[in-house]
């Protein structure tokens, strides 16, 4: 485990030394005045927490340090790092074998290259797995998928471009029940959020999925760009209006993305990240710890340590 | 709530405006800090923010604001032309010339939508512009990526140059670029792989390609939903590539398009074109002023500003300036006024320029009644005799009863005409005496 922890913390380095930065910078403040509030809700704003989260949790943190009467800026550090390990704290959903994964997302966001990294996941972890290639929609998407499954080693159900996505997922479904598999994972396209019969086709995947897929646990996941600005709490609402969402994936948190929109998104729809993208291969995909994600964040001064 | 809301925080911070006679350097400075939260939540860049509120307040607290009769619209005014300075001022089109080969270079993120641009570009200058265009497949890494540009090329019936085999993308495009000019193309459109702005090797790669063709044109595609982090990937691109411009993609989400801003304002490359759809026809010219009518989530208020200065004619406008001073702005003044309002449209369509006009609160609001009210109004007036018109004061009950019998009004109508009168006239004398304190500045119409 040591070790996963450490490769995420040495490809977020530049995710979180922004951060890092910017939140030691307000250790240099000696009062705990409105600079070093406003200087604190800088930082946050910045890492794309947005204005409400991030004026909530300024707020927070005043009250906090009021019932305690602090006035050092080390014990105001603290508080803050619990007010955020709370906000990202939710239980995550387990699931139960043998599972219906649906990945639903924007246009973009790595969708089919996170179903590709999953399946090699759970192919290492014993599993037996299978793919649905249901984006017929954009261009070689199904290609794409192929190619991948080839890779990776897992039977995939396919069409042809501009097939019904229901019809796809109706025979992967039948194909998954006739040959045992453990684990489906249905590819969809992407699909803007404010595109309403795109996401009521979505709803009508969920629908076949649940009256097919007898005996199957169903998950439904969302992919999310980290470097996603604020429209990504819409995603995640309307996402979680359309199909019920029970976990997030944040791809491309290898950038220098601040990714803080982990903490509204994952406070507001009360929906777990499970995953986050760090790069390009399956074993860049790695288990979301809330705990570890918040501890990374404030983890200054151990880079230089390591570096020795 | 962070977008359904952003409107409304718009409408909200400028109607507040609106309704103050005059304003001070705290109303300015807390509208500041409205624009600055609203636009933080349109995900456009902090430190662009905090420069563009430094601005705004800067020619706000000059004395085009502050000396206005109408010192919120002015202030809006501001704000908007403010925005369209920082989103690029004028459009820029796309720069190609004719009987030479252009090469333009697609470049950005993974998922910005790099292979669809291409093939749109590829599809609208075809059409637009006459040119015969070339795509050309560098995307080596991402599987697939070359056979969807290739889909898409055969959809539009637009020729894709792909090298089965060969893993090199500045080969790929060298010889692309060769291929193209044998061949009687003028446009080679490059499609190169995503990748992040840190990534030094594929970086390296990128500069080796644009060292090689010598792109007339490097084209960055942005997510139109980045968020923060849309500043470091301009900076960063452009730095080393030194880009000719930007696209913005999937903007026919809800996205508020802070990216945008950042991005120019960064850069200080302009914006050439804006992706809406999933169509290959969805792609626009990029106008700066549309799109900051969009971030601030405000009507066409720029083009009814325009309407209404057209309208009004300067030597008047000062002759009314002046009576109003003096105190002496009759019902024939009134008149004048509402027939030049009048002209530059119904009620109902000059609302429709405002913003907010589709909100909820103007939902119950009855726009032809108050169309049917200046009618009435005006024929009130016209049946006043000069004297009347010149004083009102001298209307008594037998005239406001021959009034509202020649108008075809009732007496209680007439009476509430002269109220209003009133009531104006007197708030005009107030404004009056301010305004001599100040130095000359226009006389505007109430209803701005």
């Amino acid at each position: 485990m040591a070790s996963f922890f450490e490769r995420m913390k040495d490809r977020l380095s530049k995710t979180t030394d922004s951060f890092k930065e910017k939140i030691s910078h307000t250790l240099y403040f000696r009062k705990l005045d409105e600079d070093y509030f406003d200087e604190l809700e800088e930082s946050l704003i910045l890492s794309d927490m947005g204005m409400e989260t991030s004026v909530k949790i300024v707020e927070e943190l005043k009250e906090r340090i009021r019932q305690r009467g602090t006035t050092a800026t080390e014990e105001a550090r603290d508080l803050l790092k619990s007010i955020m390990a709370d906000m990202v704290t939710v239980e995550k959903k387990e699931m139960t074998m043998p599972v219906i994964i649906m990945v639903v997302g924007v246009n973009g966001v790595g969708k089919t290259t996170t179903i590709a990294k999953l399946a090699q996941k759970y192919m290492n972890e014993g599993k037996t797995v299978m793919v649905a290639a249901a984006d017929t929609f954009r261009a070689a998407a199904v290609e794409q998928l192929t190619v991948w499954s080839e890779r990776v080693g897992v039977d995939i159900v396919k069409s042809h471009t501009g097939a019904d996505p229901a019809s796809v997922i109706f025979d992967a479904i039948a194909s998954a029940r006739a040959k045992g598999v453990d684990i489906l994972i249905c590819d969809t396209a992407g699909r803007l959020h404010n595109k309403v019969n795109l996401m009521n086709e979505l709803s009508k995947l969920t629908r076949v999925i649940d009256r097919e897929g007898e005996g199957f646990d169903k998950h439904n996941l969302l992919v999310v760009d980290a470097t996603t600005g604020q429209n990504a709490l819409i995603q995640g609402r309307t996402f979680n209006d359309a199909v019920h969402l029970d976990g997030i994936v944040m791809t491309k948190m290898d950038g220098t993305a601040r990714g803080g929109i982990v903490i509204p998104l994952i406070s507001e729809l009360g929906v777990p990240v499970e995953y986050i993208g760090i790069g390009e291969t399956a074993e860049d995909l790695i288990p979301f710890e809330a705990a570890d994600f918040i501890d990374m964040l404030y983890d200054e001064g151990n880079d230089e340590a390591d570096d020795q | 709530m962070a977008f359904e809301g952003l409107s409304e925080k718009f409408d909200n911070i400028f109607s507040g405006l609106k309704r103050k006679g005059k304003l001070d350097e705290t109303d300015i400075k807390k509208a500041g800090r409205e624009i600055k939260l609203a636009l933080l939540e349109a995900d456009v860049n902090y430190k662009v923010v905090k420069q563009f509120t430094k601005s705004v307040s800067e020619r706000a607290k000059g004395e085009e604001v502050l000396k206005s009769l109408t010192p919120g619209q002015q202030f809006i005014k501001i704000v908007n032309d403010e925005m369209t300075r920082m989103l690029g001022g004028d459009v820029q089109k796309i720069d190609y010339r004719r009987d030479e080969l252009n090469v333009f270079m697609m470049v950005g993120l993974q998922g910005a939508g790099k292979t669809t641009t291409a093939a749109k570009i590829a599809n609208l200058l075809r059409k637009e512009e006459k040119l015969t265009p070339l795509l050309v497949a560098c995307d080596v890494y991402r599987p697939a990526a070359i056979r969807q540009l290739q889909v898409l090329g055969k959809e539009l019936d637009i020729p894709v140059f792909a090298l089965e085999g060969e893993n090199d993308p500045v080969a790929i495009a060298v010889k692309a670029k060769a291929y193209a000019a044998e061949n009687g193309f003028d446009l080679v459109i490059i499609d190169t792989a995503g990748r992040l702005q840190i990534d030094e090797a594929l970086m390296k790669e990128l500069e080796d390609i644009r060292d090689r063709v010598e792109p007339t044109e490097i084209l960055l595609v942005v997510d139109g939903m980045t968020g923060q982090e849309s500043v470091n990937v301009a900076d960063e691109f452009n730095k080393l590539l030194d880009i000719s411009g930007v696209v913005l993609t999937k903007m026919d989400g809800d996205t508020r398009g802070g990216a945008a801003l950042s991005v120019t304002y960064t850069t200080g490359k302009s914006i050439k074109f804006i992706g809406t759809g999933e169509k290959l026809s969805d792609i626009e010219v990029f106008y700066p002023d549309r799109m900051a009518s969009r971030i601030l989530g405000m009507g066409d208020v720029l083009s009814l500003i325009d309407k209404a200065q057209s309208m009004v004619d300067d030597e008047r406008a000062r002759e009314l300036e002046e009576k109003m001073r003096a105190n002496t702005f009759d019902l024939n003044d009134f008149l004048e006024q509402l027939k030049q309002i009048r002209e530059m449209g119904s009620f109902s369509s000059l609302l429709e320029m405002l913003p907010g006009a589709n909100s909820k609160a103007l939902k119950g609001f009855d726009m032809a009644s108050t169309d049917a009210q200046s009618i009435k109004t005006e024929a009130i007036i016209n049946s006043m005799t000069p004297k009347e018109r010149a004083n009102p004061d001298i209307i008594n009950g037998s005239r406001r009863k021959r009034i509202a019998n020649g108008s075809g009004t009732s007496v209680a109508d007439v009476n509430r005409l002269l109220k209003g009168f009133e009531q104006s006239r007197k708030m005009m004398k107030q404004m009056g005496s301010m305004q001599k304190k100040g130095r000359k500045s226009r006389f505007k119409l109430p209803f701005m």
